[in-house]
């Protein structure tokens, strides 16, 4: 379990580190690392360059913007899980934070990271695709260019990254004022673990508590996170029925895979309890805030 | 590559090459043995160490990474005349250990519970502990453990074992 060799590199600005990325097709980022360094132990990869941004200044820090909250790319999890502007204005990130690693991994791993990695089994990713969040690339031009995750995630650790570019920052939107309940529930074998099944949903309520928007995101059971259309919902109160049968018209398409862990049946009856459950702790969510 | 490491307060300067783990330095280079090398990829928490204050995985950091940064191992919990610090005491006292091998990622991990959290609960440690694994003892004389620890820093006003900031 020891990596091949590699060079280092530790550059301070994006475009020192965009140039380095550009220089060498195999450069790789090194941010948080922990899910790079066991891939190096195993020889899974085997960059010529590693291109450490944790000391980029411009990469860190959480944003509050007039719609968004801007996320640096080298923000740890652990950051982003004790914030306050993340758990007032993106909730539903919130939740997703808990079930990411554990402890000692989210002091190290960042939020950019695990976004560029595209593990469709990981949290944020999936958060990210339930609330249409941006990720955006910086290239050794000085362009920055910013991609929807619909776009972005393409298959299992496979993403629509431009080749040289690298990841500054993610930008979700802020939820409005009207009561937003949020819901976020996975199985995985062990605590910590990488999820067999996962599911995220944000709902909105009208003045009359019936709902008027309502999004729901499902993860870990096939090549990339989706987002599942449940705009039936809306106008509904949100019953345990509206809720079972929108999910279950909404999740008869979707493709589940089979592995050592769990098959696909499995995967499919999982998504749509998880998305069940999720639903209904994002209803009673925003109706305790509706009072 | 030169890198400066600051390992229980002391300053080494090391030539280290990229791939070497913080963990492999610490225990190759700087006879660190109390850290142990368990699975090398990130699962087991043998490896655990506090940099700046907080529980991490040696052998996910590279010892390059760790240039300029604050690391605490096991050796730097107690002055080194055997007396035993209040978390390791407690490990003793409520037979928290068998044969030893997480032992000093999980006294490390709650060491970096009980800095920020002087009256976890249950619940809360055993967050704090779930990213290591222990094959002996099935957790609870663990979980035990550490709340005695807990105990007894915030009855203490002899804290051997760092500062409660919360």
């Amino acid at each position: 379990m020891k990596p091949a060799q590699f060079d280092y590199a530790r550059p301070k600005t994006v475009e020192e580190a965009c140039g380095l990325l550009a220089g060498d097709m195999d450069a790789r980022v090194l941010a948080g690392g922990q899910t790079l360094v066991p891939m190096l132990a195993m020889r899974l990869s085997r960059p010529s360059v590693l291109v450490d941004i944790t000391r980029i200044e411009a990469l860190g820090g959480i944003t509050l913007g007039a719609d968004t909250v801007a996320i640096g790319a080298v923000t740890r999890q652990a950051a982003a899980l004790a914030s306050e502007v993340i758990r007032d204005e993106v909730p539903l990130l919130a939740k997703a934070l808990r079930h990411v690693g554990h402890p000692p991994t989210r002091c190290r791993g960042t939020m950019g990271g695990s976004v560029a990695h595209g593990d469709p089994s990981a949290e944020i990713p999936l958060a990210m695709t339930v609330l249409g969040a941006g990720i955006v690339f910086a290239d050794d031009d000085g362009e920055e260019e910013a991609f929807d995750p619909a776009d972005f995630f393409l298959g299992p650790m496979l993403t629509s990254a431009p080749m040289g570019g690298l990841l500054t920052r993610l930008v979700f939107p802020r939820r409005g004022t009207a009561p937003t309940g949020t819901g976020f529930r996975e199985i995985a074998s062990r605590r910590s673990d990488y999820a067999f099944a996962s599911a995220g949903a944000q709902v909105v309520l009208k003045a009359d508590g019936t709902c008027a928007e309502a999004r729901l995101g499902i993860g870990s059971v096939g090549d990339t996170p989706v987002a599942v259309d449940v705009a039936g919902l809306s106008g509904t109160r949100l019953t345990r029925e509206d809720i079972r049968d929108a999910v279950a018209e909404a999740l008869e398409d979707l493709e589940t895979v089979d592995d050592l862990h769990a098959t696909a049946r499995y995967r499919k009856r999982a998504a749509a309890r998880l998305a069940e459950l999720a639903l209904t702790e994002a209803r009673d969510d925003a109706l305790e805030q509706a009072g | 590559m030169k890198t400066e490491l600051t390992v229980n307060g002391r300053t080494h300067v090391v030539e280290i090459e990229p791939r070497t783990t913080l963990l492999d330095v610490l225990r190759d280079r700087l006879g660190l043995t109390a850290t142990h090398a368990g699975c090398e990829h990130g699962v087991c928490g043998a490896c655990t160490v506090l940099v700046d204050g907080e529980a991490v995985r040696s052998c996910l950091i590279l010892g390059v990474q760790a240039d300029g940064l604050d690391i605490r191992t096991v050796e730097g919990l107690t002055t080194g005349d055997g007396t035993l610090d209040i978390v390791q005491d407690a490990f003793c006292e409520t037979h928290g250990l068998q044969c030893g091998y997480c032992t000093s990622g999980m006294i490390l991990a709650a060491h970096a519970l009980l800095r920020a959290n002087a009256t976890p609960d249950e619940e809360d440690i055993r967050e704090a502990i779930s990213g290591n694994i222990c094959r002996c003892t099935g957790y609870q004389q663990i979980v035990e453990a550490i709340e005695l620890a807990a105990e007894r820093m915030r009855t203490s006003n002899v804290l051997s074992a760092g500062e409660v900031v919360k």
